[in-house]
């Protein structure tokens, strides 16, 4: 234990250097997946059937390809095309696309959700699309939606240690970097571990007050 | 003011408006009553472009109704539309629920709205409720607070779908009551309900649907005390003498 005490001293400030990296990647990606769910999800709400069946085949596309596989195509297939990416800006960019779909899932159901009345009763004051959206419908699926945004905002961090594998320095790489050449495995991985939990602490009880405000009404 | 010309519609294979004919002049109040499945709430509801008829013409002072068409919103504006379920925005006070047209569809000025706002308020008696969000609230109140949105729009005509079918029997009253005060006003209301007392004594006309075609129409207390349709006698006597 006197040597994990020792060892954790020693390694936390690298390690942290890679928590840095760990959260732009997660917020990066969190705010991409948000603003593309959200056109996803407008687009298959629209009553328009091209864009609604663009949208849907397009989530389907995107939940289909793993993550990691996503990641290569960006990071290692684009410099062929001519698009070349950094490795942090082929993170970002592929995490946001593949979450995007489940956001766009997510966003679907709370909209889905709302009473037709509401759209009904904003039609008949004269609003237009856009503007029921935007001041009625909107606001009323937030609430419904928070819980599981919060659960997503969990995942992306947990998920975020994939950009390992296109060589972001962020904290699950520092830590194989560190444990493959101090052979420290144990002690490197326990606190690699540890890092990662208390990140996700606050998320969990963010997520926990999401749940009990939207059961209170 | 608002003219109906043979206007069909059918849900499926299910033909619920088979040919109406009808038209509602300025200043007049028309009850429609008839059973339920009748297409009475259709009726209002393809006069504000909620749902689209499959034939005939719907105009509303001489704008021809097409929910489709950008005119919609113009028809919508001058034709408010009050709900069997009130449908208040629940996350916005009540006060916020009566200007929101007006601010957002109108564009009002934020005082000017405000002020009308809460005139209405007081028109309707919930003042004192202005800032409540609509579940503190009863049907009643609710119901009262929607007929105060509608009329936020400053409407030319006021749709009511069935306005007490949700409300406990003790709240009706306060609901009807607004809404005799706005006929004595002079405004255009065209009313699907099933308070025979208030059609006798409010009501101008009255339409009675069956099946999806105006079985009788006449005024008020006529048709409603000698009824000479057999469908609409035997539909009033169910009505009033239920046991």
């Amino acid at each position: 234990m006197k040597g994990f005490w020792h060892d954790a001293a020693e390694f936390f400030p690298i390690l942290m250097s890679g928590v840095v990296l760990t959260i732009v990647v997660t917020i990066g990606s969190l705010l991409l997946s948000t603003v593309l769910g959200l056109v996803w999800a407008m687009m298959r709400v629209s009553g328009i059937r091209v864009l609604s069946m663009l949208s849907a085949s397009l989530i389907n596309v995107i939940r289909g390809i793993p993550i990691i596989v996503l990641l290569f195509y960006l990071y290692f297939v684009m410099p062929d095309l001519g698009v070349t990416l950094s490795a942090l800006q082929a993170a970002i960019l592929g995490l946001g696309i593949a979450y995007s779909a489940y956001q766009a899932e997510n966003f679907r159901a709370g909209i889905e959700a709302i009473d037709k009345g509401q759209i009904e009763a904003a039609q008949s004051i004269g609003m237009g699309w856009w503007l029921t959206m935007r001041r009625v419908v909107l606001p009323q699926a937030v609430r419904i939606v928070l819980p599981p945004y919060g659960n997503v905002m969990i995942m992306m961090l947990k998920d975020s240690s994939q950009a390992s594998t296109i060589t972001v320095a962020e904290l699950a790489l520092q830590g194989k970097l560190i444990a493959s050449s101090t052979f420290k495995n144990t002690n490197v991985f326990t606190l690699v571990a540890l890092m990662y939990l208390t990140m996700s602490i606050p998320l969990i009880l963010l997520v926990r007050h999401f749940e009990k405000r939207a059961g209170k009404k | 003011m608002i003219e109906l010309t043979d206007v069909h519609k059918s849900f499926g294979e299910n033909e619920v408006l088979k040919g109406i004919t009808a038209s509602v002049q300025k200043g007049e109040v028309v009850c429609i009553v008839g059973p339920s499945g009748s297409g009475k709430s259709t009726i209002l509801r393809c006069i504000n472009g909620l749902e689209s008829y499959d034939r005939g013409e719907i105009s509303v002072e001489g704008l021809k109704v097409d929910r489709d068409a950008p005119s919609i919103v113009k028809i919508r504006t001058q034709v408010s539309m009050v709900f069997q379920r009130f449908n208040l925005f629940p996350h916005r006070t009540v006060l916020e629920n009566v200007i929101e047209g007006p601010l957002y569809v109108k564009k009002e000025p934020r005082a000017h709205a405000l002020e009308r706002g809460r005139a209405l308020l007081v028109q309707v008696g919930l003042a004192e409720k202005a800032d409540a969000h609509p579940p503190q609230l009863s049907g009643g109140q609710q119901q009262r607070v929607a007929i105060a949105r509608a009329l936020a729009m400053q409407p030319k005509a006021i749709l009511f779908d069935e306005p007490t079918s949700a409300l406990d029997p003790e709240l009706v009253g306060d609901v009807l009551g607004v809404m005799r005060k706005l006929a004595d006003d002079g405004m255009t209301m065209v009313v699907v309900t099933h308070e025979m007392g208030f059609a006798r004594d409010v009501a101008d006309r009255v339409l009675f649907i069956d099946g999806g075609v105006i079985v009788e129409q006449g005024p008020a207390k006529a048709l409603l005390n000698q009824p000479q349709h057999p469908r609409t006698q035997d539909f009033l006597r169910r009505v009033l003498h239920p046991l």
